[in-house]
């Protein structure tokens, strides 16, 4: 066997923290709620940022020596379950397990030590700017440059959709400073105040309501190089995948509730006399969306416990594996939710549309299932490419 | 027969058909729906609706010519509807050309229709579907909303819901109780409605992402002279399914879905993936190329249902063309990629912008569409339909 029983057990004290996460949304960010803060600026309240901090979701993905709780990926893991069902929008995601991620994994003490502790408490929030207009969702496409001058590095290009930047104090951005742009060496990550001279920002909403923005660099001065000149990828893409398995587990999430919502729907709404729930066409399709919302929890927790063996080819295999399992079941049970819902579906007062704007604006970052089926696929060849025999290191 | 095969006179009709629509269609208006805008103003259409009236009744293609419609035969109006759509042309409110104007034709009165199908033609009035209700979806002859005899009027009290478009027309027609005392289905009467009249609340009901088409009526005493019931009092069930059971044409809705389709190669073929464009991707071009012979598989279906019915034409025609019509859909949201997280009117105009034009349309598009599989008869019902009438189960 692969993985041994306890991949699927939550811990004592992660089942309690899902609790306490889903009661605090329940009450604090009911869906009438959510409609009128989304729609507000910046798109999350202050207050529930700081009780976040308090909570210790904000630390949560941060390591204990800069300030965090140092959780690991079956604990982000429950949160962002949690948020999936509660359809929280804010800049947990983006800000303290992305950017923070990012950060961390580039190995700078020096700047994790002068910025995680106060992103930990709420005080920071970072945004990671890496997708550019040409690279689709590959992060090792950069055309954005960055050349010294003097004591300072400046920065020119184009960087998209960067989440809830509109709210950053400090933006994490990929550059080059050597090579093609789309070599895998030569990218470098720095620190950038997003109030610096030279950059114009273009905010907006996600479908979701999330925000995001569109920024251009035209000779921005960084704060300062984050790790090592032409170290930035592999941070990055260290970065990319955890936000890739919290993304999963938040669409799992997201697929439960609709599963539950519409189950529920299903057994009062009459027609014809009788619930909906009794035709046997609306039954199979029920059950279809029960078993894809199976097969994501077996996902994330295949995903959970590749990240910790910490194998980087295995966690890339596992992490990709269930962006295109969820990201093709989330679809489906999002659709389908509207389907055996009927028209009520389509209004803004019920949550079921919304589930499926967050599972569309999932299956858009970090890769589209598709992005992820190709990457599996390349990193499947180079598997039994190394192994000599694929079907015989598969059967042990 | 394939209508789109270059018979001389066909082929003439097409290009009258094109120049036409392409000299005369604002231009704004062309481009909004090419970046897959679906939100105009009552205004923008009627006016839209006015110049195609004039050209020949060309506001109601499927209309004969007696009745001031341009009397197309089928393969005419198959390429009408085709260039419309590749044309970038807005989908007009078709409540009044569609549903009610056919229904007048066969079962009005002389005075119904003198009354009615000019206003329609010209586009000066718009009509709204009223036959739903919170508790008649699917099983629509469970409708309860009252319409009571006193003297030469009806009394109507309930509501509808779902009514597309009934806060920007003018009139409404619909179904309504008239007697619960036999089969649900009989005691239903056909009614038109000023929407204007005391006692109508219409209430906005905004959909999920963002569209305003969908609202609610409700009725409190409003008064109905008897002479807008259309057909015979309690035969509104049957009046509805003659309706049904014209709109094989255009079903489908696979002139739109190709256009939808046109436009995703044409941003897959600008969209850079590495070196390449997304439509050098052959993962995505087998996607596409999918795609394409499912719509082209139901364009021949449907053209030969034009020669000839099965009895289950319109509801294949409409399952296959909204799951079409889904793909598609699907389709534009994978090209538009990171882009497809951008959501219409919220940006600042001035600023840097990166996404391709409609970016924000492609996943709005996907989510407003998800619609179609729903009204006009789910397509669970249209799947019962044809077990039940088609394979006899
Ligand atoms: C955008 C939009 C616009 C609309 N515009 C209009 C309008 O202008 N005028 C108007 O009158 N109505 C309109 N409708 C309403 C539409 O006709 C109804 O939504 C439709 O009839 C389904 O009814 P319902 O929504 O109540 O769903 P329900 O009937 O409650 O159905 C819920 C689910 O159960 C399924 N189901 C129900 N019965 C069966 C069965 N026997 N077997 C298998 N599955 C079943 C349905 O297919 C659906 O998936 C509109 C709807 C939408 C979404």
């Amino acid at each position: 066997m692969r993985v041994d029983a306890s991949d699927f057990e939550l811990t004592e004290e992660q089942r309690l923290f899902g609790e306490s996460v889903a009661r605090f949304l329940e009450q604090e960010y009911p869906f009438e709620k959510r409609a009128r803060i989304v729609a507000g600026e910046p798109g999350f309240l202050d207050e529930h940022w700081r009780q976040f901090a308090e909570l210790g979701w904000l630390g949560l993905a941060i390591p204990e020596r800069y300030g965090g709780l140092g959780g690991g990926a079956g604990d982000v893991a429950v949160l962002m379950e949690q948020i999936g069902r509660g359809l929280l929008a804010s800049p947990l995601l983006t800000s303290n397990v992305l950017a923070a991620g990012a950060l961390v994994a580039s190995g700078d003490r020096a700047l994790c030590d002068e910025i995680l502790p106060s992103t930990a408490a709420g005080e920071t929030r970072l945004a990671l700017a890496y997708a550019e207009p040409q690279a689709r969702y590959d992060p090792f496409d950069v055309a954005t440059s960055a050349r010294r001058d003097g004591e300072h590095w400046r920065i020119d290009g184009s960087k998209i959709v960067v989440g809830f930047a509109n709210c950053a104090d400090q933006l994490i951005v990929s550059a080059r400073t050597a090579g093609d742009r789309r070599d895998r060496g030569g990218i470098s990550l720095f620190l950038v105040d997003p109030g610096s001279p030279g950059i114009d920002a273009h905010h907006y909403h996600t479908h979701d309501g999330g925000r995001a923005s569109d920024l251009a660099f035209e000779a921005a001065e960084a704060v300062a190089l984050i790790g090592r000149e032409g170290g930035g990828l592999a941070p990055l893409e260290h970065a990319l995948d955890f936000a890739s398995l919290a993304v999963a587990a938040e669409a799992c999430g997201a697929m439960w509730a609709v599963y539950e919502q519409t189950l529920a729907y299903i057994k009062t709404r009459e027609q014809f006399g009788v619930p909906i729930g009794s035709f046997q066409a609306i039954q199979h399709r029920m059950v279809d969306v029960f078993m894809r919302c199976e097969l994501a929890r077996s996902m994330v927790h295949d995903a959970v416990a590749a990240w910790g063996r910490g194998d980087r080819a295995e966690m890339a295999r596992a992490v990709s594996a269930a962006r295109v399992n969820i990201g093709n079941g989330a679809r489906l049970v999002g659709e389908e939710g509207i389907q055996l819902h009927g028209a009520i579906a389509m209004t803004d007062e019920v949550s079921i549309g919304h589930y499926l704007k967050r599972i569309t604006m999932i299956n858009a970052s970090f890769g589209d299932p598709a992005w992820h089926l190709a990457r599996y696929a390349g990193l499947m060849r180079e598997q039994s490419g190394n192994s000599g025999n694929g079907d015989e290191n598969a059967s042990k | 027969m394939r209508a789109d095969e270059p018979l001389p006179d066909l082929e003439a009709f097409r290009s009258e058909v094109r120049s036409f629509l392409r000299e005369n269609l604002p231009h704004d208006i062309r481009e909004r729906v090419k970046r897959g805008c679906n939100d105009f103003t009552t205004a923008e259409l009627r006016d839209w609706m006015a110049v195609l009236a004039h050209r020949g009744g060309w506001s109601c293609p499927n209309w004969p010519a007696e009745h001031g419609g341009p009397g197309w035969s089928h393969a005419q109006k198959y390429i009408f509807e085709r260039e419309y759509a590749l044309n970038h042309c807005p989908k007009l409110p078709n409540g009044g050309s569609a549903m009610l104007g056919p229904t007048l034709m066969h079962y009005g009165t002389r005075e119904q229709k003198n009354r009615f199908l000019p206003d329609i033609l010209t586009g000066k009035t718009f009509w709204a579907q009223g036959y739903s209700e919170p508790n008649a979806g699917s099983d629509l002859a469970s409708l309860k909303c009252r319409a009571d005899r006193d003297g030469n009027h009806y009394v109507i009290n309930g509501s509808k819901i779902w009514t597309t478009g009934a806060h920007t027309s003018q009139w409404l027609f619909g179904l309504f109780r008239t007697d619960s005392s036999g089969r649900k289905q009989q005691g239903i009467t056909f009614l038109m409605i000023k929407l204007s009249s005391p006692g109508i609340t219409v209430r906005p009901l905004p959909m999920f992402e963002g569209s305003d088409e969908l609202a609610e009526v409700f009725f409190d005493d409003v008064r109905v002279p008897v002479d807008q019931c259309v057909g015979e009092e309690h035969d509104g069930w049957n009046v509805s399914k003659y309706l049904l059971s014209l709109e094989r044409f255009g079903a489908a809705h696979i002139g739109t879905t190709t256009a939808r389709l046109d436009r995703v190669k044409e941003l897959a073929a600008t969209t850079p993936v590495g070196e390449a464009s997304l439509l050098d991707d052959p993962v995505f071009a087998n996607k596409l190329a999918q795609a394409e012979i499912e719509l082209r598989a139901l364009d021949v279906t449907e053209q030969r249902f034009l020669l000839g019915s099965s009895g289950a034409e319109a509801a294949m025609l409409k399952i296959r063309g909204t799951e079409v019509q889904q793909m598609v859909m699907e389709l534009l949201v994978e090209v538009a990629g990171v882009h497809a997280q951008l959501a219409p009117d919220t940006g600042q105009e001035d600023r840097p912008r990166h996404a391709p034009a409609g970016a924000e349309y492609a996943a709005h598009g996907y989510f407003h569409f998800r619609k179609t599989p729903i009204w006009g008869g789910s397509n669970e019902i249209m799947r019962n339909i044809i077990a039940k009438a088609v394979l006899g189960l």
